[in-house]
């Protein structure tokens, strides 16, 4: 109990602070690295809450792939990334001020000061009960309902993935004029007639 | 001392102004705005596994997986409107973003 109590502090104090590091430090490619950090120990807080089914697809998904494209794109482009953070300072008092308004209210609603209480009825209202640790893995409980229960929006899922796919390359494809490309409906249509040309050259004469 | 869903609350709430934070303070840097609602989508993922953990009602684990896909599907289409927007205009200052319309 005193470690997880240990491990809920320490990671969700990395998380914050990384959190706040994403936003502060004047490299993007920096900010992707803290970014990740702040991935990694929000895995850990979600082990701590024994679902380790969303951290390790956090770290798989999150971190080994949307992140590694955060950091292809930060790198592709040669941006004087001083001039955009020029105007910084001009925002960080309205930012601060907004921001503090809205963690105390949310602070008020999560019940920061007064604990959370929950209602009488909710534990009845519960769409899929979790299965006790002890009889079921984590992964196995969520993909017997993931597949039965929630299948359509399971099928939602995959057609938004193959949209923003297809999306995604339709955006940033280009056909380029300028470079030499392989015709390949010219090269199986080309036969001897057109690919030989006979030509009676005179004697004594060049072509 | 015991961890108590209000806890968990409270660093997603952290997270989450974190994020609006960053959108107010990296105005013209795009990449950094798309990092922020990252982090927004992340507190609001930790919301959703702390409710379902400590209500035991696995839904909630269920739909951080859409929230993630779907986070995913967004930072690929964005990242891909930044790259064309980059090599229409040499550079990724948002306020710039307005030249483009008609």
């Amino acid at each position: 109990m005193v470690i997880a109590t240990l491990a809920f502090y320490l990671f969700s104090a990395v998380a914050v602070l990384s959190a706040l590091m994403v936003v502060l430090s004047r490299n993007p490619v920096h900010s992707v690295l803290w970014l990740i950090l702040t991935f990694f120990s929000a895995a850990g807080l979600f082990v701590i809450l024994g679902a380790e089914f969303v951290a390790m697809l956090l770290v798989i998904v999150y971190v080994g792939a949307v992140m590694v494209l955060f950091l292809f794109v930060v790198m592709m482009m040669d941006v004087d990334f001083a001039e955009l953070k020029s105007g910084m300072s001009k925002y960080v008092r309205i930012g601060s001020l907004v921001g503090l308004v809205i963690l105390m209210e949310l602070l008020l609603a999560t019940g920061y000061w007064s604990g959370w209480i929950v209602a009488d009825m909710a534990p009845d209202m519960r769409a899929a009960i979790t299965p006790a640790l002890s009889e079921t893995q984590n992964t196995i409980a969520l993909g017997s309902i993931l597949y039965t229960q929630y299948v359509y929006l399971f099928q939602a899922a995959g057609l938004i993935l193959l949209v923003a796919m297809i999306g995604a390359i339709v955006l940033t494809m280009r056909h380029r004029k300028d470079v030499k490309r392989q015709s390949i409906v010219g090269q199986i249509y080309r036969d001897a007639d057109k690919a030989v040309e006979m030509i009676d050259v005179k004697p004594g004469q060049g072509l | 001392m015991t961890i108590g869903i209000e806890h968990y609350l409270t660093v997603a709430a952290m997270l989450f102004v974190i994020g609006i934070f960053g959108i107010f303070l990296n105005r013209k840097n795009i990449i950094v705005i798309l990092m922020s609602i990252e982090l927004m989508l992340l507190a609001v993922n930790i919301n959703m596994v702390a409710f379902s953990s400590f209500m035991g009602d696995l839904a909630g684990q269920v739909f951080t997986l859409f929230i993630l896909t779907v986070a995913a599907a967004e930072a690929a289409i964005g990242l891909a409107i930044l790259v064309v927007f980059y090599r229409n205009r040499g550079s990724i200052d948002v306020q710039a973003a307005n030249v483009m319309k008609g």
